[in-house]
């Protein structure tokens, strides 16, 4: 079943979910990539960020909104994760890798049949105008819902982007990513400026979690299938590049819908990790790395 | 440690064990009959196995209010395998050896029973199929009775290729689940579609998980098909129904449906609502004059009360009668051959046809009915939003099989959309 | 260390007999049912402890070894009727095999890269079993299990001795290779791997021993799988939740000390097993993720850790 007509439509679906992956990615980006932080538990505040807007969603609030709205709350979330990950870990130095790891590996866990036994193992999904429609352009179809996560992700990646570069915190960030005793040094306090990022980091994840649950039904073990397609955006864009991120993302996600249509649905699991496998085989450092 | 405990428990099992076996024979009298069941409360299958479960409890309160079976009460036991097959072993293991169930009743639906076949066939056990497809084909367990409508892929697949015939279609695309029940029936239709001449112009099997069907229905819509036949789950079966209302599949389409599981759970018809028009999908009952079987009304009067408290499906038109009726043909057989032995059952159940809410049922050799017949129905003027329309008839109109049937297609797919 | 060698080989024997004497008596059949998932994560935690204890090098896939011994004892029944016994040692040598093939793809990477790499390599098998239409794909497949032969009552009795088998050759396999030589190279890579290769010590042939080892064992767990429930699918063979428990296990046990994964395992293991049968399945999964970060949190150095300093500190003078 192979036509060009079949081949650009899944190129076009591909560029929006792939933004959409890289959406949905950037908090990592942070948290690991400029942090260092193994947040393996990354992919599962996404989840509670859905069932977040899904909350709200019941009592009537637009997804986007209610997104929004979460990420003050997630804010706060993430600064107290970081500091617990600071003082138990890193501070105590050794074997702190392999333990900070199994602590964020239980954490996912935790949150997950937390989920189940609030929520149980049923999809949940919301309603909105937007969801359900579609525009058409010519033969193709573009489902409204995609459109609505891809501009929420382009506006998501260069906020942060210009957050990163422009602004003074945003700066101190980066610095502190790339040496910490030199801004020590300075006087700035490179913890409290990880806080504050992490926390950034888990602001962002609220909004993407309310993308996620936009762009389809979710269920408490979703956060398993998105380990590999977060961590393959954020190691192939390479650690704490923005825009890598969003590139990563769109060659993500165009490899996956290619596949999808022409290898059929039952390899597109794969595709992530796959194209994740390659790029630490041959160039570990991702395309745009430190 | 390790060894110390064991010891415990080891001989704290044979005193255990000692003791049940010396009052066993003195407290059988008063001992109730235990019927074990895993069905799924939540998960995917959750929506229709909530009402079977109360269907089954309502059958037990029943024959409780009339004095039980030969003397002694009969007590249902059920466990929540959330649609998830990777369960149903340890269930059902646990209602053997932990709660001691004389009888059992398989899970709701093919994908959680095809796990525990091969148990109840190598400890020689009765097993009540439960809206299961060709669960049993590979094992053939000769004590399995299937309460569905259908029996081979034939008989649920023939009504929708029949339809097609009458509507001119040449051309069919497949989309099946990657799943036992899917596949079971796909490969039947497949077989049909062989045979009959008709060309198949596009065959997808996705991952049971899928929840973004956009591709797939483009590629579908690029095929040009005359007919679809889906075969899923209900997560699946709901995605499929809204990609195709999202995106269309084209104009060819002459007939979409088939197999869809899903969409004759009350929740799922409420909130798909006229997304479902058009379609032609199998079913089990639907409230048209033609299958007023005796005693099924009342039923689903004294249903609609119950489940109304239980917060439960309020029409129950699906699963609830036939679960009834597992329960009165275990009664039947029970009372008949005054004993609750396995084997015992398992003949009468083979050998005799029994009454039941659903009409009258008999078993083929296979363990599924003799005389299958299962109805195609197409929805027509379904509105956002009203669970109370589905009572009237008219909504979910039987095309097939001809002793059922109610009214003609329409065709093609888009225009019964409308 | 003679003596305590004796007494590891008698208490080894002790357990095998006591395990036999349980199965032939009259002992409920659920137990050897429940028993039978306790002793298996007892290989499983063994195991992953060789790589991710001794080495530190972090095992995500645990599920992917177990999975695909699983499926080989499949092939190995379907094709050819092989006997149990066959089944694990084919089970073994082919997830030994993907374990010699993960280190050479994923050694060079460190922390948090190899475990993700770990990750991937579990779905990425997890999907071309998915598409394998001899082994049944998505749907799975049944099995119906040969007689059993005397002097079990049943099978399941026997699939219980045998993996008491299984769990006492993994511990045995363990603890050799943490008193030899491997044991002290092992130790060396997971305090500084830069140190050990300037000292000389063979890193990547010590490492990829470690991984061989590891999914060898991981591969024997799984195959008794397919007889144990008559039936085996995808979804539940490479489950995640055989990753995290195996990694839990060691780290509540003790990662040290090859009597950790043990003392780990029995305790978690028995744990969920009468949540399981008691309250749900899905509480068995949180208490897994809580006593987890506990542990890692509070007591790092796991039970066998605890124990340890209990010892210690009467003897300790005040200060």
């Amino acid at each position: 079943m192979f036509s060009f007509d079949l081949l650009l439509d899944a190129v076009v679906f591909g560029i929006l979910l792939g933004c959409f992956y890289a959406a949905v990615s950037i908090g990592l980006s942070v948290a690991f990539g400029l942090l260092d932080v193994p947040h393996i538990a990354h992919p599962a505040f996404l989840v509670l960020g859905s069932y977040g807007t899904y909350l709200l969603g019941r009592h009537g609030w637009d997804p986007l909104v209610a997104g929004i709205t979460l990420m003050p709350l997630f804010f706060l979330v993430g600064v107290a994760v970081y500091r617990f990950y600071y003082e138990t870990f890193e501070r105590r130095g050794r074997d702190a890798g392999v333990r900070g790891l199994a602590f964020f590996f239980g954490v996912t866990f935790i949150i997950e049949v937390g989920l189940i036994l609030a929520f149980g193992v049923d999809q949940r999904m919301v309603e909105a105008n937007y969801i359900g429609k579609s525009l058409a352009i010519g033969d193709m179809r573009i489902p409204l819902r995609m459109l609505v996560a891809f501009a929420m992700a382009l506006a998501l990646t260069a906020g942060l982007t210009l957050y990163l570069a422009k602004t003074f915190t945003g700066r101190a960030i980066k610095a502190v990513a790339q040496d910490e005793s030199a801004l020590r040094l300075m006087g700035a306090n490179p913890v409290r400026i990880k806080q504050w990022a992490f926390g950034i980091a888990t602001a962002v994840t609220a909004l993407a979690g309310a993308m996620l649950i936009i762009v389809g039904p979710v269920e408490p073990s979703l956060d398993r299938v998105y380990i590999g397609r977060t961590f393959c955006v954020v190691v192939l864009a390479g650690l704490g590049s923005m825009t890598g991120t969003l590139i990563a993302g769109l060659i993500l996600g165009i490899s996956e819908s290619i596949v999808l249509t022409l290898a059929g649905a039952s390899w597109a699991p794969a595709v992530a990790f796959g194209l994740l496998l390659v790029v630490l085989g041959i160039r570990p450092q991702g395309l745009f790395g430190r | 440690m390790d060894r110390s405990k064991r010891n415990w428990l080891s001989w704290a099992g044979a005193l255990a064990f000692g003791l049940v076996g010396a009052l066993a024979p003195a407290a059988q009298a008063q001992q109730p009959i235990k019927v074990g069941i895993g069905i799924a409360q939540t998960g995917a299958l959750g929506g229709g196995g909530k009402a079977a479960l109360l269907a089954l409890q309502m059958w037990v309160e029943d024959v409780n209010a009339k004095g039980g079976l030969l003397g002694r009460k009969v007590e249902l036991i059920a466990y929540d395998d959330q649609s998830n097959p990777g369960t149903t072993p340890g269930i059902y293991t646990k209602l053997l050896d932990v709660d001691k169930a004389d009888l059992l009743i398989a899970p709701y639906g093919t994908v959680p029973t095809a796990p525990i076949m091969p148990l109840v066939k190598q400890r020689e056990l009765l097993l009540m199929g439960n809206f299961s497809f060709q669960v049993n084909h590979t094992v053939k367990h000769d004590m399995w009775f299937n309460n569905a409508p259908w029996g081979d892929a034939i008989s649920w697949t023939d009504g929708f290729f029949k339809i097609g015939r009458s509507v001119n279609a040449k051309t069919v695309a497949f989309l099946a689940s990657d799943q036992e029940f899917a596949q079971n029936l796909c490969n039947g239709a497949r077989s049909i579609v062989n045979i009959s001449g008709v060309k198949t112009v596009y065959e997808q099997n996705y991952p049971p998980t899928t929840v973004d069907f956009s591709s797939m229905i483009r590629a579908v819509r690029a095929a040009k098909p005359d007919m679809v036949f889906v075969c899923s789950y209900p997560n699946d079966s709901v995605a499929i129904v809204r990609a195709v209302n999202e995106i269309g599949v084209g104009d060819s389409v002459k007939i979409f449906g088939g197999g869809m599981v899903g969409l004759q759970f009350t929740p799922i018809m409420e909130s798909l609502g006229s997304m479902l028009n058009g379609i032609i999908n199998y079913n089990s009952y639907v409230p048209e004059k033609t299958m007023e079987f005796p005693g099924v009304k009342d039923f689903l009067g004294r249903y609609s009360k119950k489940a109304a408290e239980a917060k439960v499906d309020p029409l129950g038109y699906y699963l609830p009668p036939f679960n009834y009726a597992i329960g009165q043909m275990l009664e039947q057989a029970i009372t008949a051959t005054k004993s609750v032995d396995q084997k015992t059952i398992a003949q009468y159940l083979r050998t005799h046809e029994m009454t039941t809410i659903v009409g009258p049922i008999s078993f083929g050799p296979d363990g599924e009915r003799a005389k299958p017949a299962v109805p195609m129905i197409q929805f027509r003027g379904i509105a956002d939003k009203n669970v109370e329309q589905f009572r009237q008839p008219g909504k979910q109109v039987v095309l097939y099989p001809p002793q059922f049937k109610t009214g003609d297609p329409i065709t093609p797919f888009e225009q019964a959309r409308k | 260390m003679k003596a305590r060698g004796a007494a590891f080989w008698i208490g080894a024997a002790a357990a095998i007999a006591l395990a036999v004497a349980v199965s032939v008596s009259n002992a409920n059949e659920y137990f050897f049912f429940a028993g039978y998932v306790v002793l298996q994560f007892v290989v499983l935690a063994t195991a992953w402890n060789i790589l991710g204890g001794y080495a530190g090098y972090v095992n995500f896939g645990t599920g992917a070894f177990f999975g695909v011994g699983a499926y080989t004892a499949v092939v190995m029944f379907k094709a050819l009727g092989a006997p149990l016994p066959a089944q694990i040692l084919a089970a073994a040598a082919v997830s030994g095999l993907l374990g010699f093939g993960t280190g050479l793809l994923t050694l060079r990477l460190r922390g948090i890269f190899f475990s993700i790499a770990t990750v991937a390599v579990a779905i990425i098998l997890q999907t071309l079993i998915l598409n394998w239409r001899y082994v049944g794909g998505a749907t799975g497949v049944q099995l119906l299990r040969p007689p059993v032969s005397a002097p079990f009552e049943s099978y399941t009795r026997m699939l219980f001795v045998g993996m008491t088998l299984l769990a006492v050759g993994a511990v045995a396999i363990a603890r050799y290779i943490e008193t030899s030589w491997i044991g002290r190279g092992l130790r060396a890579i997971r305090d500084s791997e830069e140190a050990a290769e300037c000292s000389g010590v063979p890193t990547l042939k010590l490492k990829l021993f470690a991984c061989t080892v590891s999914g060898a064992l991981m591969g024997a767990a799984g195959a008794p799988l397919p007889m144990y429930q008559s039936f085996v699918e995808p979804e539940s063979s490479f489950n995640l939740t055989y990753s995290v428990a195996a990694l839990a296990m060691p780290m509540i046990g003790g990662t040290a000390h090859w009597l950790g994964p043990v003392i780990g395992a029995i305790l978690l293991g028995t744990i969920q097993q009468v949540v399981t049968v008691t309250i749900s399945s899905e509480l068995n999964v949180l208490v897994v993720g809580v006593l987890l970060v506990l542990f890692v949190v509070a007591a790092p150095e796991g039970i066998v850790g605890l124990a340890r300093k209990l010892r210690r500190s009467p003897a300790r003078a005040p200060t």
